[in-house]
């Protein structure tokens, strides 16, 4: 386990290295005067190397620039930005697990059968739903004909009256929650449909356990590991998710200040926030394997 | 692999695209297409086993083809699904515009925003342009450009996952550590990047979807090409003196189109997802072309309006297509894992197996 956990650990390392040089690459592929924006001046005339590693030193001082259009440090507003992400993704995620687990498990179970073709026909089409298009649609019937939700996210300045915004906040959580699901779902089928072709399975049922108590107890708990790790992989995926979603309800979250910054060519902020995105997501994807091999001792001793 | 392998379908054996393929005549005649054991190496390689003589043989032999193929309709009902839908959507897109005529090049504005009616069906838009019309041409940019990128991704992907699976050692580490930290930054966010600092172009778009989704390809094809490599012929080939180009493309990359089949389909809906997504941004297709992301832009403008017929028919439409290009996938890796081609789990689950961490 100790090789397992320091080969993993050192994987990261570099993973987060090349990371930073992918992210410090686009600063330098940017033009006019993007690089001495973030770098400071005099930049324009040292070596790349000389530069990436001033530019490491500052990062790793937690000095991430300014931005060139705001009066305001990159920290700053990341500091004010990210929690209303963290919120919105972290409770669409959790209720999007809440629903796709049972639907994964029940296709599983019932494979094959009428709900079976219903639950796949559904998640297919949620896969195939862009973002904004279920936003929209949401906005449209739930906000603009319905008046039962607004149809912005919550626009008070502090997280506390963010979280405490229901009427605002369903639409958007809503959106995030549907496209989540579609990862979650088709995954926790095929994680439940391989365990239940398991010997352990088969042992259960000769035992006499009801049909109920293995799937629970055998079924359910086996293929929980793989997808509760999935989580720590599909962080891109959904942050990715949540930068639409936070675009479409005009919540002041990363995404929006990513694709404002981007519009804007306020390059030290797109880079900023790009790179503890980048490094976050290698982190949760190292955090999700190590998880796995804890949970999952085959793994650990598994030679490729 | 662990319980990270997705279990394919339970679909009867060996009834799959080989059988479809038409590798052997041995089931001409029966029913039963291709039940026996399937003969030849390779799909393409294999011809009939005997030469038909006469066209009455040639007949028979296209006639036994096509019930295979109908059979194989039949084994694999997601990808028939999923095939009908993307062809009637092409055609709906290509040849809808030889019948149906519209005027794609004038504003009328005393005919905006006008519900669905006899005259338009699916109502007109802002500019008062025919919704179906534009849905039409704007579905020829979105299925043309996600075509080009998702191939061109597959293929990037495919290579770069062949050479490090195959080179194995330093390399296969270097290589796929440069795939993990690429994969750790979301594609929007690195497509925003890229179409901000440069001009958008139609070109550049496609290049950029492609550079930022060949990822997901390249580690599952060097998933594959990793066991691929240690196989007995790889190994004659390599001791024959082949060059590693050689035999990465005659030997590893052949063997592993099972796998990079089932991703094409899957890159391409991903690409039909991203494209829509920058146009809807703003940052995709530039006036005055436009494609169903930009629809869908206009529409957003004046949701509060309730012109709901303008986010709905190029919403559906997305969807519709993208959905069907992951069922064609999914059926066509059901098909080949039927027809005994290891296919590596795929690019919908865009999930790395965990044991598959190569070597630091």
């Amino acid at each position: 386990m100790t090789a397992y956990l320091a080969r993993r650990v050192l994987q990261a390392v570099a993973v987060v290295l090349l990371v930073t040089l992918i992210v410090f690459g686009l600063i330098r592929l940017a033009p006019g005067g993007a690089a001495v924006g973030v770098l400071g001046s005099g930049s324009a005339h040292q070596q790349f190397l000389v530069e990436y590693l001033t530019w490491l030193g500052h990062v790793l001082t937690g000095n991430l620039g300014r931005s060139l259009r705001l009066n305001e440090s990159v920290g700053a507003l990341l500091a004010a930005s990210l929690p209303r992400t963290l919120v919105l993704a972290g409770l669409s995620t959790l209720i999007a697990l809440l629903i796709a687990v049972p639907v994964g498990l029940i296709q599983a179970v019932r494979r094959n059968s009428a709900i079976d073709h219903v639950l796949r026909g559904l998640t297919y089409l949620l896969y195939g739903a862009p973002p904004f298009v279920l936003g929209l649609l949401l906005i449209l019937y739930l906000a603009v004909d319905a008046h039962i939700f607004g149809a912005e996210g919550p626009q008070a300045p502090g997280i506390g009256g963010f979280i405490t915004d229901p009427r605002d906040l369903t639409l958007p959580v809503a959106t995030l929650t549907l496209v989540t699901i579609a990862i979650f779902a088709r995954y926790m089928r095929s994680s439940a449909l391989d365990s239940l072709g398991q010997e352990y399975v088969e042992a259960a049922r000769a035992r006499g356990g009801r049909e109920g108590r293995v799937v629970v107890s055998h079924v359910l708990r086996n293929s929980l590991v793989p997808v509760v790790t999935l989580l720590g992989l599909s962080l891109p995926q959904i942050v990715g998710g949540a930068l639409v979603v936070e675009i479409l309800f005009n919540i002041q979250g990363m995404g929006w200040q990513i694709w404002q910054a981007a519009v804007n060519h306020d390059f030290p902020v797109t880079l900023g926030f790009t790179l503890v995105i980048g490094v976050a997501a290698a982190l949760g994807s190292m955090l999700a394997d190590i998880g796995y091999a804890v949970l999952d001792p085959r793994v650990r001793t598994w030679q490729p | 692999m662990t319980a990270h392998q997705a279990a394919p379908d339970d679909r009867p054996p060996l009834r799959g695209v080989r059988g479809a393929l038409g590798v052997s005549l041995a089931g001409a005649g029966s029913a039963e297409p291709a039940a026996a054991p399937v003969r030849g190496s390779r799909g393409r390689h294999a011809g009939p086993a005997v030469s038909p003589p006469g066209a009455a043989a040639h007949r028979a032999a296209m006639a036994g083809r096509v019930r295979r193929g109908l059979a194989a309709c039949r084994a694999y009902p997601t990808a028939t699904a999923g095939g009908v839908i993307i062809v009637a959507m092409a055609a709906f897109c290509f040849l809808g515009p030889l019948v149906y005529h519209t005027d794609q090049t004038h504003v009328f504005l005393s005919q905006a925003n006008l519900g669905p009616r006899s005259g338009h069906l699916f109502g007109t838009d802002g500019d008062g342009q025919d919704e179906l019309g534009r849905l039409m041409k704007g579905g020829q940019v979105s299925l043309e450009l996600a075509a080009i990128a998702g191939i061109l991704a597959a293929l990037l992907g495919s290579l770069w996952g062949a050479v490090a699976g195959y080179l194995g050692g330093v390399a296969d580490a270097v290589m796929m550590r440069v795939v993990d930290a690429a994969i750790a930054i979301p594609a929007v966010v690195l497509l925003l990047l890229l179409m901000s600092i440069y001009q958008p172009s139609t070109a550049l778009l496609v290049v950029v979807i492609a550079a930022t989704s060949w990822l997901s390809t390249a580690r599952l094809v060097r998933a594959e090409a990793v066991t691929l490599r240690i196989r007995e012929y790889v190994q004659a080939a390599v001791v024959m003196g082949g060059g590693s180009l050689r035999i990465i493309l005659r030997h590893i990359a052949p063997n592993a189109v099972g796998t990079i089949v089932v991703n094409v389909t899957f890159q391409i809906a991903n690409a039909i997802l991203i494209l829509a997504t920058l146009s809807f941004l703003g940052l995709g297709v530039q006036f005055p072309s436009l494609d169903w992301g930009d629809m869908i832009a206009g529409a957003a403008q004046t949701i509060s309006d309730g012109y709901w017929w303008e986010i709905l028919a190029p919403g559906v439409a997305i969807t519709l297509v993208v959905a069907a290009f992951a069922m064609l996938g999914d059926g066509l890796r059901d098909a080949f894992a039927a027809d005994g081609y290891d296919v590596t789990q795929a690019a919908s689950d865009s999930v790395r197996p965990v044991t598959d961490q190569g070597e630091l």
